[in-house]
């Protein structure tokens, strides 16, 4: 009884239970919560019940994997969190799946331990999701490895060759810079140096797991760092603003001048406002606060408050390291949102460094990241990004990326701002003498990218081919990209996952820019139905890119479906299907916005071809130049 | 954050457990308050979710701004609804009330007791078609039951208001789920990572109102509420909070031992969730 009330003043220290599938997690948290006296009676009763009703002894790991599927499979599908309690300390155990597939869980789990327990079963040695946690365990920044050698009574408790098994694990977490606190030789099943000492391995004098987590560090305190407090929100109530957000690090008072965001406005803490508490005059690392400020500036959600000497990093290319949680690879392109505390930033992955191998743990360049990896990435924002590399014992400092389905796709420990490091390859595209100037002059034409989207058989590529033939009739140099033609040759690498599609965009836009640049006139002609692929391609073209919207309805181009693609999907023989199963995103503002359920082809082409000639006529003042 | 045992000083140093979960918890509303509109809190007047409206009154300077919500089986406690009519006043709570269809238009193949409580789940999905709600915020710990130690802080559920936990979304670091499909909404869950024991040393340390049903009278006590029909008290002369928290602090018996549809077959709670209950 008195233990509870000791235990009390002090936060629970979490820590993640991770190691290799059937290494023994489940079965040693069961044991560890009964054999230090923290089961209720219920629960020992129902996994016996259970237990026999499989026709099994008793399985500890049924206390963990209280859910039936679970239980028919015996696998863990998610990460559980058990409050536990000793000698007077509080911890929480996080027990994370050691099924390859489910990455995503043990993240969930293991994100904020403290300390971790890594099983391996002492028979067979690490294991390939040994590795994989262990080098998720590095970049979380968790420091603290107890490795829990278990099933040594397969071994038959001989130290010789639980000390091979230490020296192999020893070898591959120093590959990791991973530092294992301690290794403890145990067999969960039958208690051996969990909570007890084992009689059958007299050579061990170390501690026993129990032992082992009471020498578990405290948390350390954020508060002695300089402060970081992001905006979570502002509130108005009763004519009165509050800044409300979580300090991540440090302290602020009332009276502290704080500067405010990148657009560094100045503001002083005028109050620190809170209900049913005493007045504050300061608040520290952890707690959530709302303050006011004189003078009364609304800052925005995501702007961090610091004090004038401590400023953070402040960049628009980050490098970062990653662990990657999409099915499908990461390719350079791909643009995300990072949201890194309460900020969100719009970010494009410009270069993968290296590519973390997991099979012999060596890094290596790579041209993607695959499903659940791990890598060191460059990020680059359209916008400064304020923020703290990432060091272990603090919790701002690590982003998640985000796709545009709203999903959190990996997450990202910042390492810094990307600075070229050496032998990093370089490149440095030459300048052509010839200037834009000279190409229009001659050609008589500004270059220009006409951008065609529109969902399948609304009429792109037929609109554009007969504007094309008109302009080049008009004496225009004119030239068709779509999307169909680049399939054939240069993209025909990439099929349909959302990665290839954007990829996709980004050649035919890379190829317009070069063709732009040479003075053309270029249509494109491409689905490209997500806004932020073509918002990429606007950005990678530049100046000179319109965006024209070939606009008919769905009912109408599956009626029409000239490729027979509506077909194939309705009858499911192709899937990702623009307008089927897959959204379609209409431009907000296109350029020109073309109807084609109604009315002739011919008129369509008609405004489509005038409309190119206005856009991409010169101007008076570049022809009297000429 | 500081508790009034306290307020001498008005300079923090440390904060202890009870501050972190309090802390926790407002970030959480707070997070909710912004990304989900209409949002709104399922009060059903148990402790829990009195403490869960009086973390909203600390994350939003005294008050609630959103509604509260009480999906009425029709079968609390007659102490339950005298409660809600007195602190709907107090609290100058936004409260709104859904009823639950008749248990005859349950899933036959439940047992008796779940059939009764997936009442609650129909009354609250016609709540959030009707209110269109994006964010729910509903009291439920991951110590209370198996199957809720496995719940996110934001937990999106699709138009079915299914829960799906098998292609549930990673969440860490503080970062949650938005709703990105027309038809889903998010449950949010501030209490997630508080204990019993935690709830009983809160509302003892704020001096949070409850119903007195939660304390002994003759030698029995509530330690957890639910409909009438299906709760059983517990034995217990714990008669004030601090011998309730002696009690909990010593006892072995788990929390929904008195709620009977945790208890008819092993996958009966389960199954419930996944359809949508708490």
């Amino acid at each position: 009884m008195s233990k509870s009330v000791t235990a009390s003043q002090d936060a629970a220290t979490p820590i993640v239970i991770v190691g290799h599938v059937d290494h023994g997690k489940s079965t040693l948290i069961g044991r560890l919560l009964h054999d230090t006296d923290n089961l209720q009676d219920g629960k020992v009763a129902q996994i016996i019940e259970s237990s026999k009703k499989r026709g099994l002894k008793i399985e500890w790991s049924f206390l963990l994997d209280s859910l039936q599927i679970e239980r028919d499979q015996g696998v863990t599908v998610d990460s559980t969190r058990i409050p536990f309690l000793l000698n007077g300390r509080e911890f929480v155990i996080v027990d994370a799946p050691g099924h390859r597939q489910f990455l995503r869980n043990m993240i969930t789990g293991a994100a904020d331990a403290e300390a971790a327990v890594l099983v391996v079963d002492a028979a067979e040695g690490a294991r390939e999701q040994t590795r994989r946690h262990a080098m998720l365990l590095h970049l979380i920044g968790i420091r603290h490895v107890i490795v829990l050698l278990n099933k040594v009574d397969l071994l038959d408790f001989d130290q010789e060759q639980v000390r091979q098994v230490e020296q192999s694990v020893s070898e591959l977490l120093a590959k990791l810079d991973l530092e294992a606190a301690l290794f403890v030789p145990a067999s969960a099943r039958d208690g051996d140096n969990i909570a007890a000492r084992s009689e059958r391995m007299p050579w061990y004098d170390g501690p026993t797991l129990t032992e082992a987590l009471a020498q578990v560090p405290s948390p350390a305190s954020r508060a002695n760092l300089p402060l970081r407090l992001p905006v979570q929100d502002v509130y108005r109530f009763n004519d009165k603003r509050y800044v409300a957000g979580r300090i991540e690090r440090g302290r602020v008072r009332v009276g502290d001048t704080v500067i405010i965001g990148t657009q560094k406005t100045p503001a002083r803490i005028a109050s620190i406002e809170s209900w049913h508490t005493a007045p504050q005059l300061s608040a520290i690392a952890g707690q959530s606060v709302a303050v006011t400020l004189e003078p009364d500036v609304i800052p925005d959600r995501g702007d961090l408050l610091h004090l004038p000497d401590a400023a953070p990093v402040e960049a628009s290319r980050i490098r970062t390291r990653l662990f990657w949680l999409r099915q499908e690879p990461l390719r350079v392109g791909e643009s995300f949102k990072l949201r890194l505390a309460t900020a969100e930033h719009a970010v494009t992955v410009t270069s993968i460094e290296s590519v973390l191998n997991l099979d012999d743990l060596t890094e290596q360049p790579g041209e993607e990241v695959p499903a659940e990896g791990f890598a060191e990435i460059t990020l680059s924002a359209s916008e400064n990004v304020q923020f703290d590399p990432f060091a272990p014992g603090t919790a701002d400092g690590r982003g998640v990326l985000v796709d545009r389905q709203q999903r959190i796709v990996g997450g990202a420990p910042l390492i810094g701002p990307a600075e070229i490091a050496v032998g990093e390859k370089v490149i440095h595209p030459s300048a052509s003498t010839v200037t834009v100037q000279d190409r229009e002059r001659q050609k008589g034409q500004r270059g220009t990218v006409f951008w065609l989207t529109g969902l399948s058989g609304a009429g792109k590529s037929t609109l554009a081919r007969g504007a094309e033939a008109a302009l080049f009739s008009a004496g225009l140099d004119v030239t068709v990209l779509d999307g169909d033609t680049l399939r054939t040759g240069l993209c025909k690498d990439l099929g349909f996952s959302e990665a290839d599609r954007t990829e996709n965009v980004r050649r035919a836009a890379e190829v317009a820019r070069i063709l732009r640049d040479a003075g053309q006139i270029v249509l494109v002609a491409l689905i490209s139905p997500l806004q932020s692929d073509r918002a990429l391609a606007r950005q990678i073209v530049g100046d000179g890119f319109e965006e024209i919207f070939v606009d008919a309805d769905l009912s109408i181009c599956e009626k029409r479906d000239p490729k027979g693609l509506y077909a194939a999907a309705r009858s499911g023989k192709i899937s990702g299907f623009t307008g089927i199963d897959a959204p379609y995103e209409a431009p907000q503002s296109p350029a020109l916005h073309l109807k084609t359920d109604a009315g002739s082809a011919d008129s369509a082409v008609k405004t489509l071809a005038s409309f190119v000639k206005d856009t991409a006529k010169l101007t008076g003042a570049a022809r009297a130049s000429s | 954050m500081k508790n009034s045992n306290s307020p001498q000083t008005g300079f923090e140093s440390t904060m202890d457990h009870l501050d972190q979960l309090e802390a926790q918890s407002v970030f959480i509303l707070r997070e909710a308050y912004r990304k989900l509109r209409p949002l709104a809190m399922l009060w059903s007047l148990g402790k829990d979710s009195n403490v869960m409206v009086w973390l909203a009154k600390k994350a939003f300077l005294g008050r609630v701004p959103f509604p509260v919500m009480h999906v009425d089986t029709g079968k609390k406690f007659p102490e339950m609804y005298n409660f809600r009519d007195e602190y709907t006043k107090r609290w100058d709570l936004d409260l709104l009330l859904g009823t639950c269809p008749p248990v005859e238009e349950m899933d036959p193949s439940l047992p008796p007791a779940a059939r009764s409580a997936a009442r609650k789940t129909a009354g609250l999905a016609a709540m959030i078609e009707k209110h269109k709600l994006q964010g729910v915020i509903a009291g439920i710990r991951r110590d209370e039951q198996g199957t809720r130690a496995k719940e996110r802080v934001f937990s999106p559920r699709g138009a079915s208001h299914k829960w799906d936990i098998r292609n549930q979304p990673p969440e860490f670091w503080d970062q949650y789920a938005t709703p990105h499909e027309e038809g889903m909404h998010i449950r949010v869950h501030p209490l997630l990572a508080w204990r019993e024991i935690d709830i009983w040393r809160y509302i003892e340390r704020e001096g949070i109102p409850l119903v007195d049903l939660y304390f002994a009278k003759n030698g029995k006590r509530y330690r957890s509420l639910g409909d009438q029909d299906i709760t059983n008290p517990v034995e217990s002369n714990a008669s004030t909070l601090a011998e309730v928290i002696a009690e909990l602090e010593t006892t072995r018996t788990s929390e929904r031992s008195g709620r009977a549809m945790d208890h008819e077959s092993e996958d009966a709670f389960e199954r419930l969730r996944v359809a949508g209950y708490l």
